[in-house]
């Protein structure tokens, strides 16, 4: 039997990461990355029901809850064969893009608008101004005078109490914002409206899924049975909520987010050249009415870009064993066959060893393994997963909606292409896609809709759920594009169980330490020559951690030429 | 006394006089902090006047072993709004999900909390602790969770622990537990450990527990595993809507079929309702949009110790050990359906007589507790 164990997805996408870097004449002259958490959940799935798994592996995140789920379903449904009815194809992609909205709101809001916007400065800004300016770049009705003069008052009253909570001891004052008084208040104000917003737009899944965080999934299609005639099922009220929320949330994004963010990189250009990384970009793309087997079909298509290279995009194959390869060099596990080898999913094994320093410690020894996140190369090639690779390859294939989305906003930015490599092209990214989403969800709904009138109500298909009719053994992939990037679920099913199951998450390939040939991985190549003001506020690394959205809450180590020991600051993604 | 002296605790001012300042040397101070903090001089006074009068109750959360599916729950919360908890009832002064400041900076504010408030702040944990390999399976700014939770823990009022990682080690604590993942409440001892369990618990759930404390200024009333009464008192199987069918023996077979269209019961395609205490058939999610269930798919059991390892999903619940009473109504159940509707109705019968049996259980039950009340 193949020795499995180890990998533990919940490093890769939610736990504690910590990036040491090296700052000299005020620049990053090197960088590191390491996910100090580990739960070995693909142990603990060994030997279980493989239609479980989907509950299982959700739980490698709260965040981007849904999208393991989702991928789990599609590896299960690969490897028995299992055809999933149309409606239920549509439902999933409801909740994706739900998912999708929720994600990116928040992310800009909640995780990364403190970056950029100055919460102290904010009670500087005068509120006529403020009004005026936000009528200016959008027509979003809270926009009064009286509605940000009490926006004001109330953070003021806040910040008077002296009791500052989750504002205290941030960077306010720091050189590197930018941004006038008045466009901070506005960042602050919907900072607190989105807070309000995103518990409304999960709704969508909660509706199909009957909870969020963590939906609930089923193999061979969903559970929620249509019913347009019984108050227990989907019927005309459940759908119209849906509806509603959709056009709430699409809203909410075109008229708040997305002049928000072209408001504020607007002041941040230079950090349109700054963040950049490796230029190379994967997708294994997603959204389509037809499930993740009809790749013709994505909205988001797949693709691999590399050096940058827009006019040529390269195809992947998830399945072949010499395209996807996990490495453990620097990570802190064993291979039966040795250190420096490379192994595909299907073939996935990894016994933990941590041979780090003890705790309590000051800083990691890089000169040997530093992660407990493997690192994967395509095709031996380090890669960058997110939306910005989606945007990126959905814009080199020259597919309309992206052209236009991404054209509209170098035009309106009065930046050249090239800017989107870069942090500020990826956080950019983020909310172009996010629009288009908003967009989708809409048209999956109509297609929910015209299926259901058509008398096709059809959710689930059950003749394979039970185990006595699966081959002995079976082998299957998921794909899919989380939130945060490229994911891939590998299942090997025998007797009914679980032989071995391995995720390769997006965070594993941007966040993983750097290989056998010192190849460096996205993160520790984008926080090279990040300018550093001052070391100790280490803004500028946050930033650029940041705009990849970190599924990690992570500790930054920070060094000064001479090697010595700075500060240390931890980076705390969801 | 209050149970939380905080609101009444010294404030900057009485600190500051026992600590042999003279009341100029405070008004110093406030007018330095407001220059600090970038207001006019006008806003001074206002300075003074909140440090000298109340506090917003102090709270540390930690993420350990988790997925932040709480912290997420947390924000979802409808009411109270988690923005006007945020600013108008308590002092998130650490929270690695929420606040602006990162590592070093964050560490400082976490550590003034815990020195300022000494005794009074309540600390929130998410997420379980592995204690295998000396802890190293999860370290944040170089130091174990273990080593973080005990400092956290010493001064802190009282503990919450959010969720069913930290409450009882949820999935990555099911077989084999590779980490050693621990709950909260068998690391932590001498202190009281609100449990709210749940993967995660309903966000109005998470808001209402605290709510409970800044609104009583006491902690709710626990039950005998730590979990609070308001909450967990109830199984999920008594508060079902559903509840009709099962007693009439009416249940989906399969997922999607007629019965599943109807609304049927779905204890027979895993649901862990009669085996699981929580709010969700009462209070609902996301402000009582749905639940599990209402959207057709059982319960799991997802704020039940060991729920992971207690049966599979798709499992009958009668079919494992410990399910009690139920598993009679499953064997009626499977020998009267799919037969005729003549044996459908013998079984509605033998499920009215079980019923009744659980009523004078139930009865059992509440006299017991009247007396428990008195």
């Amino acid at each position: 039997m193949t020795k499995r164990i180890v990998v533990d997805p919940v490093t890769r996408i939610e736990g504690h990461l910590r990036v040491e870097a090296e700052i000299e004449n005020g620049k990053i002259k090197d960088a590191y990355s390491s996910g100090t958490m580990v739960r070995l959940l693909e142990e603990i799935l060994t030997g279980r029901d493989p239609r479980d798994a989907w509950a299982f592996v959700g739980r490698v995140c709260g965040v981007c809850t849904s999208t393991h789920s989702l991928t789990s379903v599609r590896c299960v449904e690969d490897a028995l064969g299992i055809v999933v009815p149309p409606n239920a194809e549509l439902v999933r992609n409801l909740m994706f893009c739900a998912l999708y909205m929720h994600d990116h709101v928040v992310h800009f809001y909640h995780l990364h608008a403190m970056d950029w916007v100055d919460v102290v400065n904010a009670l500087k800004a005068d509120p006529k101004k403020t009004s005026e300016l936000a009528q200016s770049i959008s027509n979003w009705p809270k926009s009064s005078v009286g509605y940000f003069t009490d926006i004001q008052n109330r953070i003021k009253k806040f910040v008077e109490s002296g009791q500052l909570g989750i504002f205290a001891n941030g960077y306010w004052g720091h050189p590197a914002y930018k941004l006038p008084a008045e466009v901070n208040l506005i960042g602050l104000a919907h900072y607190l409206e989105a807070l309000d917003w995103q518990k409304e737009i999960v709704k969508v899944q909660t509706i199909f899924g009957g909870k969020n965080p963590h939906p609930n999934y089923l193999v061979g299609g969903m559970a929620c049975a249509i019913a347009t005639d019984d108050v227990s099922g989907i019927n005309a009220e459940r759908l119209a909520y849906v509806h509603h929320l959709l056009k709430q949330g699409k809203d909410f994004i075109e008229q708040v987010y997305i002049p928000d963010l072209m408001a504020i990189a607007s002041f941040y250009k230079d950090w349109g050249g700054i963040g950049g990384g490796l230029g190379n970009f994967m997708a294994y793309g997603d959204l389509s009415a037809n499930g993740s087997k009809d790749p013709a079909t994505f909205l988001f298509p797949s693709g691999v870009i590399l050096n940058k290279d827009l006019s040529k995009v390269h195809e992947v194959d998830v399945r072949k064993n010499d395209e996807i390869q996990e490495f453990i060099t620097n990570s802190w596990y064993d291979y039966e066959g040795g250190k420096d080898k490379g192994l595909h999913p299907w073939e996935g094994e990894s016994k933990i060893n941590y041979t780090g320093p003890k705790p309590p410690f000051e800083q990691l020894d890089v000169s040997q393994a530093y992660s407990f996140l493997k690192t994967p190369r395509w095709k031996g090639h380090a890669m960058e997963v997110g939306p910005l690779a989606r945007v990126l390859i959905g814009y080199a294939k020259g597919v309309p909606a992206f052209k236009e989305v991404v054209d509209a906003a170098l035009s309106q930015l009065q930046v050249p292409a090239t800017a989107l490599f870069s942090t500020l092209g990826r956080t950019a990214a983020r909310g172009l896609e996010c629009k288009l989403v908003a967009t989708w969800a809409l048209d999956f709904y109509d297609q929910l809709i015209d299926n259901i009138k058509k008398g096709d109500t059809r959710m689930a298909n059950t003749d394979k759920f039970d185990p006595s009719t699966w081959p002995a053994e079976a082998k299957g992939v998921g794909t899919g594009e989380a939130p945060r990037g490229a994911l891939a679920h590998y299942i090997n099913i025998k007797d009914g169980k679980i032989a071995n199951y391995q995720l390769v998450v997006p965070t594993t390939w941007n966040a993983s330490p750097r290989d056998g040939k010192g190849q460096r991985s996205a993160y520790e190549a984008a926080l090279l020559d990040t300018p550093v003001h001052d070391p100790n506020l280490p803004l500028e690394i946050i930033r650029t951690i940041h705009s990849f959205d970190p599924c990690l809450a992570c500790s930054v180590h920070i060094y000064d030429e001479h090697g010595n020991h700075v500060s240390r600051v931890s980076v705390l993604g969801e | 006394m209050p149970f939380f002296p905080s609101r009444e605790m010294p404030t900057y001012l009485e600190e500051a006089t026992r600590k042999g300042y003279s009341r100029r040397d405070f008004a110093k101070f406030c007018t330095m902090m407001g220059a600090f903090m970038g207001l006019e001089a006008s806003g001074v006074a206002q300075v003074t006047q909140a440090l000298e009068t109340k506090k917003r109750l102090p709270v540390i959360w930690l993420h350990f072993q988790e997925c932040t599916c709480c912290s997420e729950s947390f924000i979802r919360s409808s009411h109270p709004m988690v923005a006007d908890l945020l600013l108008d009832q308590i002092s998130l002064d650490y929270s690695e999900t929420l606040m602006a400041a990162s590592g070093f900076q964050a560490e400082e504010a976490m550590k003034h909390t815990m020195e300022k408030h000494k005794g009074e702040y309540i600390l929130c944990v998410e997420g379980s602790v592995p204690t295998a390999a000396d802890g190293v399976y999860c370290m944040i700014g170089g130091k174990t969770s273990l080593q973080i939770l005990e400092e956290a823990a010493e001064n802190a009022k009282a503990i919450i622990a959010w969720g069913s990682c930290a409450s009882n080690g949820c999935v990555q604590a099911a077989k084999p537990n590779p980490t050693s993942a621990t709950p909260i409440h068998k690391l932590v001892k001498g202190k009281t450990v609100i449990k709210v369990p749940g993967c995660p618990p309903i966000g109005e759930v998470m808001a209402g527990v605290i709510v409970h404390v800044v609104t009583f200024d006491r902690l709710p009333e626990l039950d005998n595993i730590g979990r609070p009464k308001a909450f967990y008192s109830k199984r999920v199987h008594d508060t079902c809507y559903r509840r009709p069918f099962y007693d009439a023996g009416l249940y989906v077979e399969s997922f999607d079929d007629q019965n599943a269209k109807k609304g049927y019961c779905l204890y027979k395609v895993g649901c862990k309702g009669p085996s699981t205490y929580n709010a969700c058939g009462v209070m609902r999610w996301n402000n009582g949009v749905s639940f599990p269930i209402q959207s057709g798919h059982g319960c799991f059991g997802c704020s039940e110790e060991n729920y992971w390892d207690n049966g599979r999903l798709y499992e009958r619940a009668s079919a494992f050990p410990g399910f009690g009473i139920e598993a009679d109504a499953d064997k009626v159940g499977m020998a009267a359906l799919g037969v005729t509707a003549g044996a459908l109705a013998v079984h509605a019968v033998a499920t009215n007589l079980r019923k009744k049996k659980l009523v004078s259980n139930l009865e059992k039950e509440g006299k017991q507790s009247e007396k428990d009340l008195e």
